[in-house]
C-alpha cells in the first residue's frame, strides 16, 4: 500500500531504532529471570491441573513447595515426581492435591528426567500444533466469511454458562471474535482458579474449563454458520504466561497481552511484568495466538488528542517486545482507540489521521481498534453517532480487528440487543462505504497529513528522551501515562527469582528451539 | 398547585412513549404478538410493535410504542441533590475557601475494592477534570490527592488519616450484583469502628449512585451521572463551613 499520508520513513526507522535499544536492556534482565507464574506455566505445559480440596490449584502447590530452590526451575521436581512415583501426569496432578511433597524425593538420573521432559515437550507439541492446524483448517476453509475488519465483541456475565448464551447468539449474528471479559480484579491473583464457574463481577474467571466450555460453544457455531469465529481472553495480570499457557492448550486465538499495561495500569512491579510478558508471548508465538496490545487505556486515563504521541510510542514498543518473543507481524494487534472528545472541532479528521498512521506504520499488523468509552454518556441516541464516526474510520483505514461500540457503554455491561445493535451498525457502515478509503486522497498541506507527521515527530522525541533515561526509569518517574511506578514496588515482586546456573526448563528452550531465538 | 404532565410526543398530553427490549421467544408472529401485549399490559394505549429483529434462534429484538394515561404531579416532587441550583465555579470555589475557611481543603479519592474503573474519581480530581470542566487538582486551595483504582478501604482510610483529609471520595462503577453497596457499606462501617466517620466529610460517586442512596448507606453525599468537579467541590465546601460555624451561613 502507498502512503496517503506521506509518512518520511526515514523517521520510522529512527524511532524503531530507538525502540530496539530501548528494549534491549530490558530484555538482558528478562532472560536472567524467572517467576512463580511462569515456573506454573511450564507445569501446566506438562500437564499439571486441578486443585485442591481447598481449591489451591495443583501448579501453585507445588510452586509452593520449592519457594527456596525456584530458581533451579520448578519442572525438574515435578518430572522428578513423575519418575520416582512412576504415576502418569493425571496420578501424579491427583497426589500431589492429596498432600504428596514433590521436593521431598531424590533426585533421579539427570538423563532419566531429560527422556522424561522430552516425552512430556513432545506432547504437549502434538496438542498444540493440533489446535493451530485445526485453526489453521477451518479458516482456509471458510476463507472470506469473516468480516473486514473483524467485529469483536465481549460477554462478561460472570456465570460460563450465561456467556456461551450471549457469544453464541453474537456469533450467529455475525460477530467474528468473541472475547470473555474477565472478572474484576482477576488481574491480581496470583494463582488462576480451577474449574467451571458461575459467581464473577463484571466479567467471568479465566479457567481452563472455562475456556474448554467456550471453545466448544463456538465451535458448533462455526460449523453451522460456516464462519470461524476467534476466541479471546486476557493473558495479563500476575498470570499472564499461564493463561497463554491455557489458551495455548484449549485453542484460544487470541490474547489480550501488554508488555507493560500490567505495571501502569494494574501497580504490577515492572521486573515481574517484563520477565512474564516475555513467557507469555513465546507461548502466544508458539501457539499461533494473535496478541491484543492495551494502548487504548493510555487515552482512557490521558487526553486523546494531547497524548496521542504515547499509543505511537507504546505500539513501537510493544512490537519489539513481540519480535523479542517471536511473535510474528501478523500475530501482532497492536492497539489505539477512537477516544476524543466529540466536541472538538474537527476531532474526527484527527481520529481519521491516528488510525491511518497507525496503518502505514504497522502494515502487516492486524491493528485492534477500539472504540469510544471516555465520552460516552447514558445519551444512547449520540452514542450510537459515535460508534457510527468510529466504525467509518475503522472501515476507512483498514483496520484489522475491530471492538464494537456500544450504546450503552456508560450504564451496563451490554444486554443481548446491544450487541446486535452494534453489529448492525457495523455491517450497514462497513459494507455501504466498503472502498471509500481507496478512492480518497489527502491533501499534502491539510490537517490529516499534517496532524500525523506532527504525531510521528513528537513520538520519536518522546522515545528519544525514554532512550536517555532508561525504560524502567522513565516508568518510575512517570513518562507513561504520568503514572509513577518505582522499580521495587507494586505487586508480585516476591514472586521474582534470578535464574541460577542450573536452572533448567525443557519448554523454555523448546520455545527458544520453534521460534529461532 | 398541582402541576400534572405526560411524556409528550407531538401534542400535549398524547403521553407517547418509545421503548425497546428483547423478549426470550423465537422471532415471528408469535414473538411480535407477545411484545405488544407486553406493552399494553405495562398499561400503554396504541400499543404498536415498529420493529422486530431475531437476535438468535431463541430471542428476538422490539422496538414499540405506545401511549399511556398515567400522570404526574411535578408540584409534589421533592429532589433530594447533594448540592443545590447554586453552584461555585473554580474561581468561586477558590475564593469561598479563602475567605470562608481560610485554609487549604484537603481532598482524598479513590475508585475502592476491586473496582479497577478510574474514569469517575478521574473526571472529578484529574487536573484535566472531563468535559471542559476541571478536576479538583486544578483548584487552588484544594490539595487532592487521587490514590487511583482497586484501593482496599482500610488503606484509603489510612492515607485520610495520613495527610489529616477533609474529606473522602469514593468512585464505584462495576454494580454487578451490587458489589458496590457492599463496598460502600464496609468503609462506613470501618470508619465508625475506627472512631473516624465524623472527621472526614465522606462522599460516593458513580453512574448508578445517587444522593438518596448514598445518604442511606451513611454517606454525607452521593454523585451520579453528570457531575462535576464543581458539584462536589460546591458541597463540600457548604459542609466543612457547616462544620466550623453549624447553622451558619
Amino acid at each position: 500500500m502507498e502512503s496517503r499520508l506521506h509518512m518520511p520513513q526515514e523517521r520510522i526507522d529512527r524511532a524503531r531504532e530507538l525502540a530496539s535499544r530501548i528494549v534491549a536492556p530490558v530484555q538482558e534482565f528478562i532472560d536472567a529471570h524467572t517467576t512463580v507464574t511462569v515456573e506454573r506455566a511450564t507445569l501446566r505445559l506438562a500437564g499439571a491441573d486441578g486443585a485442591d480440596a481447598d481449591g489451591i490449584p495443583v501448579p501453585n502447590l507445588v510452586i509452593d513447595q520449592l519457594s527456596g530452590r525456584l530458581d533451579e526451575g520448578a519442572l525438574k521436581f515435578w518430572v522428578n515426581a513423575l519418575v520416582r512415583t512412576g504415576e502418569d501426569v493425571a496420578g501424579l496432578n491427583r497426589k500431589v492435591a492429596e498432600g504428596l511433597r514433590v521436593d521431598a524425593l531424590p533426585l533421579a538420573d539427570p538423563a532419566a528426567l531429560e527422556a522424561k521432559a522430552a516425552e512430556l515437550v513432545a506432547a504437549c507439541t502434538r496438542r498444540v500444533r493440533g489446535n493451530r492446524s485445526l485453526r489453521e483448517e477451518r479458516l482456509a476453509r471458510y476463507a472470506g466469511k469473516n468480516h473486514s475488519p473483524l467485529l469483536y465483541v465481549i460477554v462478561a456475565t460472570g456465570n460460563i454458562h450465561e456467556d456461551v448464551k450471549q457469544a453464541r447468539a453474537a456469533a450467529e449474528q455475525g460477530a467474528d471474535v468473541v472475547a470473555v471479559i474477565r472478572t474484576t480484579a482477576q488481574s491480581l491473583l496470583d494463582y488462576v482458579p480451577y474449574g467451571a464457574t458461575t459467581e464473577g463481577f463484571g466479567g467471568t474467571y479465566a479457567t481452563q474449563e472455562n475456556f474448554r466450555i467456550m471453545r466448544a460453544a463456538l465451535d458448533e457455531v462455526v460449523e453451522r454458520e460456516g464462519r470461524y469465529v476467534y476466541l479471546t481472553n486476557y493473558a495479563s495480570g500476575l498470570c499472564m504466561p499461564e493463561i497463554a499457557a491455557m489458551g495455548a492448550l484449549e485453542r484460544l486465538d487470541m490474547m489480550l497481552n501488554d508488555s507493560m499495561y500490567g505495571i501502569l495500569f494494574r501497580d504490577i512491579n515492572m521486573y515481574r511484568t517484563f520477565v512474564d510478558q516475555k513467557f507469555s508471548r513465546m507461548i502466544n508465538a508458539w501457539a499461533g495466538v494473535i496478541i491484543n496490545t492495551g494502548e487504548d487505556n493510555y487515552l482512557t486515563t490521558s487526553d486523546a488528542v494531547e497524548k496521542a504521541y504515547t499509543v505511537l510510542a507504546s505500539q513501537f514498543l510493544n512490537e519489539r517486545f513481540a519480535f523479542a518473543a517471536g511473535l510474528e507481524p501478523w500475530q501482532m494487534g497492536l492497539g489505539h482507540a477512537f477516544e476524543m472528545d466529540p466536541t472538538i472541532r474537527n476531532g474526527f479528521l484527527m481520529e481519521l489521521s491516528q488510525a491511518l498512521m497507525a496503518r502505514e506504520i504497522f502494515p502487516e499488523a492486524p491493528l485492534k481498534y477500539m472504540p469510544p468509552t471516555k465520552f460516552m454518556t447514558g445519551d444512547i441516541f449520540r452514542g450510537v453517532v459515535q460508534n457510527s464516526l468510529f466504525n467509518f474510520v475503522s472501515q476507512m483505514t483498514g483496520q484489522g480487528i475491530h471492538l464494537l461500540g456500544m450504546l450503552t457503554e456508560a450504564i451496563h455491561t451490554p444486554f443481548m440487543q446491544d450487541r446486535f445493535l452494534a453489529l448492525e451498525n457495523a455491517k450497514y457502515v462497513m459494507n455501504n462505504m466498503a472502498d471509500l478509503g481507496a478512492e480518497v486522497e489527502f491533501r499534502m498541506d491539510g490537517t490529516i497529513v499534517k496532524r500525523a507527521h506532527a504525531v510521528l515527530e513528537e513520538t520519536v522525541a518522546f522515545l528519544e528522551r525514554i532512550e536517555t533515561t532508561g525504560l524502567m526509569d522513565a516508568i518510575a518517574e512517570g513518562l507513561f501515562a504520568d503514572i509513577r511506578r518505582p522499580r521495587d514496588l507494586g505487586k508480585g515482586l516476591d514472586g521474582l527469582r534470578k535464574k541460577s546456573d542450573g536452572y533448567w526448563n525443557p519448554f523454555e528452550e523448546h520455545l527458544h528451539r520453534e521460534l529461532g531465538l | 398547585m398541582t402541576t400534572i404532565v405526560r411524556p409528550y410526543g407531538d401534542t400535549l398530553d398524547d403521553g407517547a412513549v418509545q421503548l425497546s427490549f428483547t423478549l426470550p421467544v423465537p422471532f415471528g408472529p408469535r414473538g411480535r404478538e407477545a411484545a405488544r401485549l407486553f406493552v399494553e399490559k405495562l398499561g400503554f394505549r396504541h400499543a404498536e410493535v415498529v420493529h422486530a429483529a431475531p437476535l438468535s434462534g431463541d430471542f428476538s429484538f422490539y422496538v414499540a410504542y405506545g401511549r399511556t394515561e398515567v400522570a404526574v404531579d411535578v408540584d409534589t416532587i421533592h429532589v433530594e441533590e447533594a448540592t443545590g441550583e447554586k453552584l461555585y465555579s473554580m474561581n468561586e470555589a477558590c475564593a469561598a475557601i479563602r475567605e470562608k475557611l481560610g485554609r487549604k481543603v484537603v481532598v482524598v479519592g479513590a475508585c475502592t475494592g476491586f473496582d479497577a474503573h478510574t474514569v469517575g474519581i478521574d473526571a472529578i480530581m484529574n487536573m484535566k477534570g472531563y468535559n471542559h470542566h476541571y478536576g479538583l487538582e486544578r483548584y487552588s486551595e484544594v490539595e487532592a490527592f487521587n490514590l487511583g483504582a482497586q484501593v482496599p478501604n482500610e488503606k484509603l482510610i489510612d492515607y485520610a488519616v495520613k495527610v489529616n483529609a477533609d474529606a473522602i471520595l469514593v468512585s464505584q462503577i462495576v454494580t454487578q450484583k451490587d458489589v458496590h453497596i457492599r463496598n460502600l457499606t464496609e468503609l462506613i462501617e470501618l470508619l465508625e469502628a475506627r472512631g473516624l466517620r465524623e472527621r472526614f466529610v465522606v462522599c460516593a460517586g458513580g453512574t448508578r449512585i445517587s444522593n438518596k442512596l448514598a445518604v442511606e448507606l451513611g454517606y454525607d453525599g452521593g454523585f451520579g451521572q453528570g457531575t462535576y468537579a464543581e458539584h462536589v467541590a460546591t458541597f463540600l465546601i457548604d459542609r466543612l463551613v457547616d462544620k466550623v460555624a453549624p447553622g451558619g451561613a
